[in-house]
Order: structure tokens, then C-alpha cells, then sequence
């Protein structure tokens, strides 16, 4: 998910939209006689291969539009413009589309190669798609901690090393409202989608005191400061941590004990979608076992897909960053919706945090 | 006959120009207006006009104006002294010069950012060579000193080129007459050149300032997210706290009091010549 590299085009954002605006006669309609599919899903969040092969072997054509955050998927889709068909978001804002209404029931067992997905993932959708009946899981993974051994002196396994001062100017944060709070939640023992004022008033006063000792709040900038050695550690997306160590062998991840946010991106299929037939080919497809392993080696994100780990080498698997394993996530939560009044709290704190 | 046959002309060329300020100008500003003056749940408020005097917007607002008037001002303190280097240079030099002067505007701006970012990192180029030549390492990665740099980096041609072109137009006889009447080099760039070159420097503030104030890439990347300017806030209520009234409200502030202090810097435009932007 937050595959977030071009952050910065969001200032872009309000431009794109008026034109999506401006277009939406346009690009709405649908090419005639040929079966078309329009989906959307974060830039390059899969192999552009995979596209062609579906178009290729079903003869359905793929439109892809993609958005760089779940919350300008949202104002995408909510603005009208395009009607798309097939939607790949994450957790929270799957929930939010499913709570409105947006999506199709999806005949899971229909789908020949849904078998793939293993029980795990299924159970992990749940927190947002109670009777896994509107999502397919995509991809997945945790958020933790990516550290330079070759400047920690202990082994790394709690949040309280970016909150006890010790590497004061070495620490950078996420500079995502829900994932700062999220590690001083967890490090304070609460969960990461309470919904008590004063729980989150005390993981503000817990971040208002660390901000002097954060070097920085960046969103993947901050897996390359560590690499470059500019940073001591940071809170990084496993994903993004596996790519880290490529780069360099001194870097280690570690989802702290306390407990961390688990994160699962999932496809569902909108209410405009009338070709139910050809989504669900889309989506088996997605399943397929060659593909899924296309796309997985497209972006090394965590797969949900079982063949596909199976296929892995066992050097590959051991790697927590690719698979983390299962008692990693025991105490990890998916990230939910806030209540609304909790989060314009959040919203507002946050501010404060940065103008502190 | 012949009157109205031109105006027609003149119209109709126009026309595509009128379209595009409509369409770009005018309505989005009128949808900016609306969501400015509405509440979260609808109906007409004043609510998020006023936001700006909330503490937190408050403070992002103040220095937000402390970049751009700092901006503003190095910009126009390291541009004369270049004009007047380039201003002895003969023709074909002159164009030369402004030429590779320019020449980094052509390259992505975040892509220069993020070479400043490498810069100024704490394990960066800067700090490599100070520690080389046994100086003490700059901490200036993701603080205000790191963030006016990159303004004044970025900003900087855009306070050049039109204090350059105001001083290009000076007539020479001008200031050799000035010359000749007795007056040093510093006397002739006081009551001559400068003076002349108002115009142009109005401009340039106007160019500098503007962005300046509103931006918020150059903090986010170069501010490691630590700093908080009103562009930051705009950007937050928008992408992240889907709060479009807010974010509407904020920048219909921060417009007016761009606007205002526009006026007051065009105030003393005395000769009404005005600079190419008013």
C-alpha cells in the first residue's frame, strides 16, 4: 500500500481533479461492443505485464487509474468522475467504502483460485469485511521498525527506543498521522483504533515530548535516510524494510512487542461495476499463482497468496520482512476507521504536533 | 467602420484567453469561495474564514510570512550585486550568463530539492567537506535555515530577471551624464539605477514573495515534516483530513492577505508605471 513515492504530485491534487471534473463526460463512457474494465489502485502497485496478459487471454480491456493515498482514492471516486469498477484500497478505507454502501457483494468461492489466499489473510479482512464477502486480499504487511545494527548496541524489540530520549536526533517518524500515533499507542499499551479522548490526549503528550528528539517525519524517505546511515532508525513498512536491506546488510526490522499495526490491501468490486463476470475473471486472475508471483516480485510486499509463498526459496521465506510470521503479528491490529469526533481530534493534534 | 472592425478582430482573438480565465481563474476560485464559505455540514459560515486566527493556523501563518519576507529579502539582496556584474558584461556574455543562470530552472524542481536535501543531510555533501577541512558539521538538515535556503535557491531567478530587465533598459547616457556631473559608482547605483530599477523589483517581489508564502513542498522536503507553514496546513485539511471547507477557508486567508500586502508594496509605485504583474 502506501506506495507513496511521489508524495508530492498531491499538490497536484486539486488540479487533477478539477480536470477530472472538467472530463467526466469524456472518460466515463465505456468503449462499445468490446468488454472493458476501468480499475483503480495505487501507482505501480502491480506489474503492468499482468494487465496485459488479462487483456491478452480474456480479451477484457484494462483501464488503470491509479491514486498515490487511500484518502485521494477516496475523493476520486466520491467526486464521480470516472466510474470505475474493480477497487484495490487498504483496511480502513475499504471499511469506509464498505460501510457506504459502495461495493458489490463478490461470490468468493466462485473464483477458482481464491484457495490461494490463505485462511491467515481471510481472517486479517475480517477486521473490515466481517463476512469476507466484499474484498480479496492483495497484499499485506506490518509496520516496525527498521534500525542500523551497527549503531544500536541492544537488540531492538520495543517502541520505547524512540521515545526513551537514547537516540535523540536519530529517529525519524512516519509522517502519517495514523502511523505516529499508532507506535505511541501501542508503545502506551492501548489500542491503535481506540476510541478514548484521553487515551490519545496521553500518546500526544508522549509525541509532543519525543518531537525534539525526531530528526525527521517522512513518509519513504524515511526507509533511504537509514539506509544512507543519516538516521539510526525509523518506522517503515515491512515492504519498504525488505527493499532497506538490500541496500544495506546492517539493517534490521523488527515489529515491536507491544504490538504494531497490520496492514492489508484488498480489492472489491464498486456498485457501478456492471459486468460482474468480467471483474470476477479479473480478480481470479489476480489469484492465479503465476501472476500473484509477478506482481509480488513487482514490489516485494507481503502476498496473502499461499502458492506463491510456497513457491518461495527457503532463504526467502525466513525473511520476516517478506513473510512475517505468525506470532509477529499476534499483537497487531488492522487500522480502522476512527470514530468522526476522534478523528478531527487526531487531525487537530497532529497539527499542534507540527507547529510545536 | 474601421474602428469597430479591429475591436471586433481584437475580440475575437481574445476570446481563447477568456475561456481559459474562466475556466481556470474564475471558476475554481468561485468553488474555492463556496467550500471557503460553507461549514462541514453545510450551510453558510464564516467559521472557516476566521480558522486563521486559530493558534496552531496562526503560528503556521507567521512563519510561513517569516520565510517569505527573509525570502524576499536575501533574494533581493544577492540580486543587484549580480545585475550589476552582468550589466558590465557586454551583449553577447550578458545573454550567456543568464543563460546558465537559468539554466536550473529547466530541471525539475523537486528534483533539485531533493539534491539541497542531500546537501544539507546530516551525512551530506556540506557537511563532508566542512568536516574535511576540520571544521565543526552543520546540523541545518530539516530546520527553518534549511528550508529558507531552498526558497531563496528556488526563488531567486524569478528576482534576477526582472531587476535585470528594468536595469538592461537604463539608457547609458543616463549615467555617464551622471558621471560626468561627478558622481561615484555608488552614488550612480543610489540615485540612477536603483531608482530605475523599481519596477522591475516590484515585480520580482511579487514573484518571490507570493510563492514563497504559499508553498509547502520546499518546507515538507527540506523541514523533514518538523515545520509547519500555512501551505503545509492547506495541504493537510485537503489530502489527509479530507476537511475541504477548512482548507478552502485557510487559503482564502492566506489570498487576502497576500492581496493586502501586495498593495502595500505597490503603494509607492509612484510613477504608475507599475511593474508587468499589476
Amino acid at each position: 500500500m502506501k506506495k507513496m513515492k511521489k508524495r508530492i504530485i498531491r499538490a497536484l491534487l486539486s488540479g487533477v481533479l478539477a480536470c477530472s471534473i472538467l472530463c467526466a463526460a469524456g472518460c466515463g463512457q465505456k468503449s462499445e461492443g468490446k468488454e472493458s474494465l476501468t480499475v483503480f489502485s495505487y501507482g505501480e502497485y502491480m506489474d503492468p505485464d499482468v494487465l496485459e496478459q488479462f487483456t491478452e487471454e480474456s480479451g477484457i480491456e484494462v483501464k488503470y487509474e491509479e491514486a498515490l493515498t487511500p484518502e485521494e482514492m477516496y475523493a476520486k471516486y466520491k467526486s464521480g468522475a470516472i466510474e470505475y469498477d474493480l477497487l484495490c484500497s487498504t483496511d480502513y478505507m475499504l471499511q469506509k467504502f464498505i460501510n457506504e454502501g459502495e461495493f458489490q457483494k463478490i461470490d468468493i468461492d466462485a473464483l477458482e483460485n481464491s484457495k490461494n489466499i490463505g485462511d491467515r489473510y481471510w481472517e486479517l479482512a475480517k477486521a473490515f469485511d466481517p463476512e469476507n464477502e466484499y474484498t480479496v486480499p492483495f497484499f499485506w504487511g506490518t509496520l516496525g521498525i527498521l534500525y542500523d545494527t551497527s549503531r544500536v548496541k541492544e537488540p531492538v524489540d520495543s517502541w520505547e527506543v524512540l521515545f526513551n530520549g537514547e537516540y535523540a536526533g536519530e529517529v525519524i517518524m512516519q509522517n502519517s498521522m495514523r502511523d505516529t500515533y499508532m507506535a505511541a499507542l501501542k508503545y502506551l499499551g492501548y489500542s491503535l483504533n481506540t476510541n478514548d479522548e484521553n487515551e490519545i490526549r496521553k500518546a500526544q503528550e508522549l509525541l509532543v515530548k519525543q518531537k525534539p528528539d525526531v530528526q525527521a517525519y517522512l513518509v519513504d524517505e524515511a526507509r533511504d535516510e537509514v539506509v544512507a546511515g543519516n538516521a539510526v532508525m525509523a518506522i517503515v513498512y515491512s515492504g519498504e524494510a525488505y527493499l532497506g536491506r538490500q541496500y544495506n546488510e546492517n539493517l534490521e526490522y523488527v515489529v515491536p512487542k507491544e504490538g504494531s499495526n497490520v496492514w492489508l490491501d484488498a480489492w472489491g468490486v464498486t456498485k457501478y461495476c456492471d459486468n460482474m463476470e468480467a471483474a470476477r475473471k479479473f480478480l481470479d486472475f489476480l489469484c492465479r499463482e503465476d501472476m500473484a508471483k509477478k506482481n509480488f516480485e513487482y514490489i516485494y510486499y507481503s502476498t496473502p497468496n499461499e502458492a506463491v509463498i510456497n513457491s518461495l526459496s527457503d532463504e526467502e521465506r525466513a525473511d520476516e520482512t517478506l513473510v512475517p510470521p505468525v506470532d509477529a503479528t499476534e499483537n497487531c491490529e488492522v487500522c480502522l476507521q476512527a470514530e468522526p469526533e476522534i478523528n478531527d481530534l487526531m487531525n487537530e493534534l497532529w497539527k499542534e504536533l507540527k507547529a510545536d | 467602420m474601421k474602428k469597430t472592425k479591429t475591436m471586433n478582430r481584437r475580440t475575437l482573438l481574445a476570446s481563447p484567453y477568456i475561456v481559459w480565465v474562466i475556466g481556470f481563474t474564475v471558476i475554481p476560485l468561485g468553488v474555492i469561495f463556496k467550500y471557503a464559505l460553507t461549514g462541514q455540514e453545510g450551510g453558510f459560515s464564516l467559521e472557516n474564514i476566521g480558522a486563521i486566527f486559530d493558534p496552531i493556523h496562526f503560528k503556521a501563518m507567521l512563519f510561513s510570512l517569516e520565510i517569505a519576507l527573509g525570502c524576499t529579502l536575501l533574494c533581493i539582496l544577492l540580486s543587484y550585486p549580480l545585475v550589476m556584474a552582468l550589466k558590465a558584461l557586454n551583449m553577447g556574455r550578458q545573454s550567456f550568463v543568464m543563460f546558465i543562470w537559468i539554466l536550473p530552472m529547466w530541471m525539475n524542481f523537486i528534483l533539485r530539492l531533493l539534491a539541497w536535501q542531500m546537501i544539507l543531510s546530516n551525512n551530506g555533501i556540506l557537511n563532508f567537506l566542512l568536516t574535511k577541512l576540520g571544521l565543526e558539521a552543520l546540523p541545518l538538515a530539516n530546520t527553518g535555515a534549511a528550508v529558507m535556503i531552498g526558497v531563496v535557491y528556488d526563488y531567486l531567478p524569478y528576482m534576477v530577471l526582472p531587476i535585470f530587465n528594468a536595469v538592461a533598459e537604463i539608457d547609458e547616457d543616463i549615467i555617464e551624464a551622471a558621471k560626468d556631473l561627478g558622481a561615484n559608482g555608488f552614488t550612480v547605483f543610489r540615485r540612477i539605477i536603483f531608482p530605475l530599477s523599481i519596477p522591475g523589483l516590484l515585480s520580482g517581489i511579487v514573484m518571490v514573495f507570493v510563492p514563497s508564502m504559499t508553498s509547502f513542498v520546499i518546507s515538507d522536503i527540506l523541514g523533514g515534516g518538523k515545520l509547519q507553514l500555512i501551505g503545509n496546513v492547506i495541504e493537510q485539511e485537503f489530502t489527509k483530513s479530507s476537511n475541504w471547507n477548512l482548507g478552502s477557508g485557510l487559503s482564502v486567508s492566506l489570498m487576502i492577505f497576500v492581496l493586502l500586502s501586495m498593495a502595500f508594496t505597490t503603494k509607492n509605485d509612484v510613477e504608475g508605471k507599475g511593474s508587468a504583474i499589476w
